[in-house]
């Protein structure tokens, strides 16, 4: 049997055929396909099929490989894998300073988007309490963000330990009379999220963006003392005289990282990721187009990539 | 049943004493110890702290990085294995989802096309009519189609294409290192801690370390699951070998068999039966771990699972979690009735059975018929996904409607359980000092078991002590603790009921098979929608899982029992409870004491699930240390898992033996 595009186009994404524009700055990259890595949510698939769809574009030979987020960093560093598109300041920051420090992985810089992190109540709370989102109001409303096992403080739901994000200090040093319980997974959290919305009850908890979340829930992020490195670090700055931890969260970049083989061996295509730019908007619309309207993935990132030629153009020149 | 008094021996005096005085302990021992300066009571002083996970994790580095045979490396060899088991999953899967290509990423060229969906169903349906008859065939045949209808085909057989490795490899690593248990008993001695280990610490804790020495991808996810799947194999051989009668292998000797003619003519074929269970048990717990294996590179339904649960899709989380749940009932019952045929000589793949049949034949028409059908129409090769349906919608407005309208009694409900089990259960485990309970544990094993018990009880806890995790081990054992109790209540009533009565039974196990095969990640994303993060919600999605050998081994221990004891009740005219309480209940109590046994196995190993919702346990350890990749972290927790599990193993093990006896069951 010859191949044929029936079966092609019937299998989807598993054996597609190579269009080659040779461009002349990816002349010299292998043929061996570089792997980027797909993990568990939306925004990170549809960033990384944005790369791979350009690469492709520039005459690469790209293949997607299913991958932990912290467990990939052992595939990184021995060649297994090669590209992984987003690695959050916010939640990866550790696992890629580990992995750098080997030398056997590089950061290829910020991918333009930038994770915001922080307190998040439904916008019907508002109502409840008028003095939001000053982050002063939260204790006239402790009473109603509490449940019967944190009454008569408030509860804030945080995110899975693992995540970090000093909120337990958070509150002791904003003097908040909130207790911290901790979501063991962002499911979890958005979980909860989605019940305490469907009954218009009280919540306050660790939202992230990009996500889908802040885009289907309505509602808003408390306002703390704006971050500043000082305020983790000195104990004096802030309200607080005696604890540091008195303020927001910082606002980190989402970075790109390689194994360090690809810049000898797709020097194209590590020019082109290393140039790799989006904005939190742009992928706020097409997260949002995924898990809200239901729209394919791939149909998504193949508008994106069909509407903004002049821009990837320029990242693999 | 009135007390007596008197029935009461110095033993259980002794019970009852100790935990009179833990109360007292566990309420007032923390202000005592700042009373008196002595707070190393309630915490396990530093200097006592031997941290280890520093030294395990030089040594994996050294293993990873440096061991060295001479030519080649630790790292080469296993990179060799694992191009080795990479090559016939490569075949099996271009054999069911990717066809035969040649190339490379997205420059690959498909030459020849999957087995189409009809192809598939039409084989297992014919394997189901070999291996029993129509009604089975039906049954596979269908649980198949349900996979095309709902549009699971294409993750099932991926799924299904690492199954079909892995299930291969975990019998025969298994049968093989059980012929060598059982012919040579130090290396019985030497394997059986082995086994303990590989079935109770659980899989994240290794993640890391298997990933770098056998690459990511399937590869290492398949590693992982046989590490899992294989020792009820080991152990079954073990086992049926042992059970092989004695006059058997007399006659293996009289015809003058060689010790290889011995062992694979005579023994291993007379054991094939007991063998097929351990098959039966290989491949379940290879499903069970489709989830954690689609994490480091599997894919397949597994991984539809959880990014459907990520998006709080419930209802593609459900369908994708039925699937598996499916493919589990399709196997399961296939090999059983391949085990019920008392197969010819020793396992092998299941083709072979078929190259022997007509149906064969039929088989192959159909696969080249489609095959070349689906060349000039999808339809024949992919199932048309028009005509997919879905019931997400369905669930996604049930949970919510049960949010909405019953939120309040629930938390009630909840609330309730907190206050009057949960909390002080946790205050009470809380309270006691460490050296009170780890006299305690080894008093208990001294009981049990004499000096061997004793001295393995106290080392196993201290290690736990001086590795500094008392306080997450004490909350991993209250939470274990009370929904094995939970899971116990609920479960042994089930278990009398579906001993009793044949069409409970059939409803029951139904039930029970669905539970223990669907992913606990599908229920628990609801659990907390219903019962918000925390304790509770983690203790529900533990006794959910664990709670299947409870009601199964009750039900076994219930229908085991000699006719002639019940009969005996029944003529000296003992009424229907009478016969429940005296003589059924006493004389399953072994049994039902193994069911709660393996109850707390399970329990365990939900622990680094339950870790998802936010309880703080060792599970939770497990689950940090993998996340920041601390390879030592995370073996030192998990082994401390592994250390309460055999702990409780051994103890229960040995109390179940001692019941045996006193009950004249067992000399």
């Amino acid at each position: 049997m010859k191949k044929s595009k029936f079966l092609m186009a019937a299998l989807g994404a598993v054996a597609a055929v190579g269009v080659s524009m040779g461009s002349p700055a990816v002349a010299s990259d292998s043929k061996e396909p570089i792997k980027l890595t797909l993990h568990d949510w939306t925004g990170q698939l549809i960033t990384t099929k944005l790369m791979g769809e350009v690469l492709k574009k520039a005459g690469l030979n790209v293949e997607y490989v299913q991958a932990d987020y912290i467990a990939q960093f052992a595939g990184l560093k021995t060649g297994d894998l090669h590209v992984a598109m987003e690695i959050w300041e916010t939640t990866g920051r550790d696992s890629m300073d580990e992995a750098t420090a080997t030398g056997k992985v590089e950061n290829l810089g910020e991918t333009g988007m930038q994770a915001i992190e922080e307190w998040w109540y439904p916008a019907y709370m508002k109502e409840v309490c008028p003095g939001l989102p000053n982050w002063e109001a939260l204790n006239e409303c402790a009473e109603a963000f509490s449940t019967p096992e944190t009454a008569p403080n408030g509860r804030y739901l945080g995110g899975p330990v693992t995540w970090g994000g000093f909120d337990d200090e958070r509150a002791e040093a904003l003097e908040l009379d909130f207790e911290v319980v901790h979501a063991g997974t962002d499911a979890a959290l958005f979980a909860e999220l989605e019940s305490a919305y469907q009954r218009k009850a009280p919540i306050l908890l660790w939202v992230y963006a990009p996500h889908w979340a802040p885009i289907k829930f309505k509602g808003e992020w408390v306002e703390f003392p704006a971050y500043t490195a000082e305020c983790y670090t000195d104990a004096a700055w802030g309200s607080n005289p005696d604890m540091a931890y008195d303020c927001g969260k910082p606002r980190g970049p989402i970075w790109k990282v390689a194994w360090s083989g690809v810049k000898d061996k797709w020097p194209g295509a590590y020019a082109a990721i290393k140039n790799f730019k989006v904005s939190n908007e742009e992928m706020g619309a097409m997260v949002a187009a995924v898990d809200l309207d239901g729209k394919d993935l791939d149909a998504v990132v193949a508008d994106w990539v069909a509407n903004n030629e002049s821009v990837w153009k320029s990242w693999i020149k | 049943m009135g007390f007596d008094l008197r029935k009461i021996g110095p033993v259980a005096w002794f019970w009852i004493g100790a935990f009179a005085v833990s109360l007292v302990l566990a309420q007032y021992a923390k202000g005592w110890s700042k009373a008196m300066g002595a707070k190393w009571l309630m915490k396990v002083p530093r200097d006592l702290r031997i941290p280890m996970k520093k030294d395990v994790s030089v040594f994996m580095d050294w293993l990873v990085e440096g061991a060295h045979f001479g030519l080649f490396t630790f790292k080469d060899l296993t990179r060799g294995l694992s191009w080795l088991i990479e090559q016939p999953y490569l075949l099996v899967k271009s054999v069911l989802v990717t066809g035969w290509v040649e190339g490379l990423g997205d420059e690959a060229v498909q030459h020849l096309p999957p087995l189409t969906w009809i192809a598939v169903i039409a084989i297992v349906f014919a394997m189901g009519y070999y291996a029993k008859n129509w009604k089975l065939a039906a049954l596979v045949g269908g649980c198949f189609a349900y996979l095309a209808i709902f549009g699971q085909w294409q993750s099932a057989m991926v799924t299904l294409a690492s199954i079909a490795i892995a299930v291969p490899l975990g019998v025969t690593g298994g049968l093989l290192l059980g012929i060598a248990g059982y012919r040579w008993q130090w290396f019985n001695r030497l394997l059986q801690p082995i086994l303990d280990l590989m079935q109770t610490v659980p899989i994240f804790a290794y993640l890391v370390p298997i990933l770098f020495l056998f690459g990511f991808g399937p590869v290492s996810a398949l590693v992982a699951t046989v590490v899992y799947a294989m020792p009820p194999m080991v152990r079954i051989t073990i086992l049926a070998l042992q059970g092989v009668s004695p006059e058997i292998r007399e006659f293996g000797v009289m015809a003058g068999c060689t010790g290889r003619q011995m062992l694979w003519k005579v023994m291993v074929p007379s054991a094939a039966r007991g063998l097929m269970v351990g098959v039966n048990q290989v491949i379940m717990l290879s499903l069970n771990m489709v989830i954690i294996a689609s994490m480091i590179g599997a894919g397949g339904l597994g991984y539809d699972v959880l990014t459907s649960l990520r998006r709080l899709d419930i209802g593609g989380g459900l369908e994708a979690g039925v699937a598996i749940v499916v493919l589990a009932i399709a196997l399961d019952r296939l090999s059983q009735a391949f085990a019920d045929r008392a197969p010819p000589e020793h396992m092998e793949l299941e083709t072979r059975f078929i190259r022997r049949h007509p149906w064969m034949l039929t088989c192959v028409l159909i696969v080249l018929g489609t095959g070349i059908a689906g060349i000039f129409a999808t339809p024949f090769q992919t199932y048309p996904s028009v005509m997919e349906i879905t019931t997400g919608p369905f669930w996604e407005d049930l949970v919510k409607w049960i949010n909405v309208t019953f939120f309040d009694q629930l938390e009630a409900a909840k609330t309730f359980m907190l206050v009057t089990f949960l909390v002080p259960v946790k205050r009470f485990l809380l309270g006691l000092p460490w050296p009170w309970v780890l006299v305690l544990v080894t008093i208990a094993g001294w009981q049990l078991g004499r000096f061997k018990l004793a001295l393995l009880c106290f080392a196993l806890t201290l290690f736990i002590l001086v590795n500094g995790l008392w306080a997450k081990a004490m909350v991993t054992v209250y939470l274990c603790g009370v929904s094995v109790v939970i899971a116990g209540i609920i479960g042994i009533p089930i278990g009398i009921l579906a001993a009793q009565n044949k069409q409970a039974d059939r409803i029951v196990a139904a039930f029970i098979d669905t539970l223990q095969t669907l992913p606990s990640f599908v229920y628990l994303i609801p659990v907390v929608m219903l019962f918000r993060v925390g304790d509770f919600s983690a203790m529900i999605a533990v006794v959910l899982y664990a709670l299947a050998p409870a009601v199964r081994y009750t039900a076994h221990g219930i229908r085991s029992i000699d006719p002639h004891l019940i009969e005996a009740g029944i003529v000296s005219g003992c009424t229907k409870r009478q016969l429940l309480w005296r003589i059924k209940l006493p004389l399953a109590l072994p049994e039902i004491m193994l069911g709660i046994n393996q109850t707390i196995m399970l329990a365990l190993s939900m622990l680094v699930i339950t870790a998802l919702v936010g309880t703080r346990e060792l599970g939770q350890e497990v689950y940090i240390a993998l996340t920041k990749a601390d390879t030592g972290r995370g073996i030192i927790a998990g082994v401390s898992v592994a250390c309460i599990a055999i702990i409780a193993d051994r103890l229960i093990a040995a109390g179940s033996l001692r019941a045996k006896r006193r009950l004249g069951l067992e000399t």
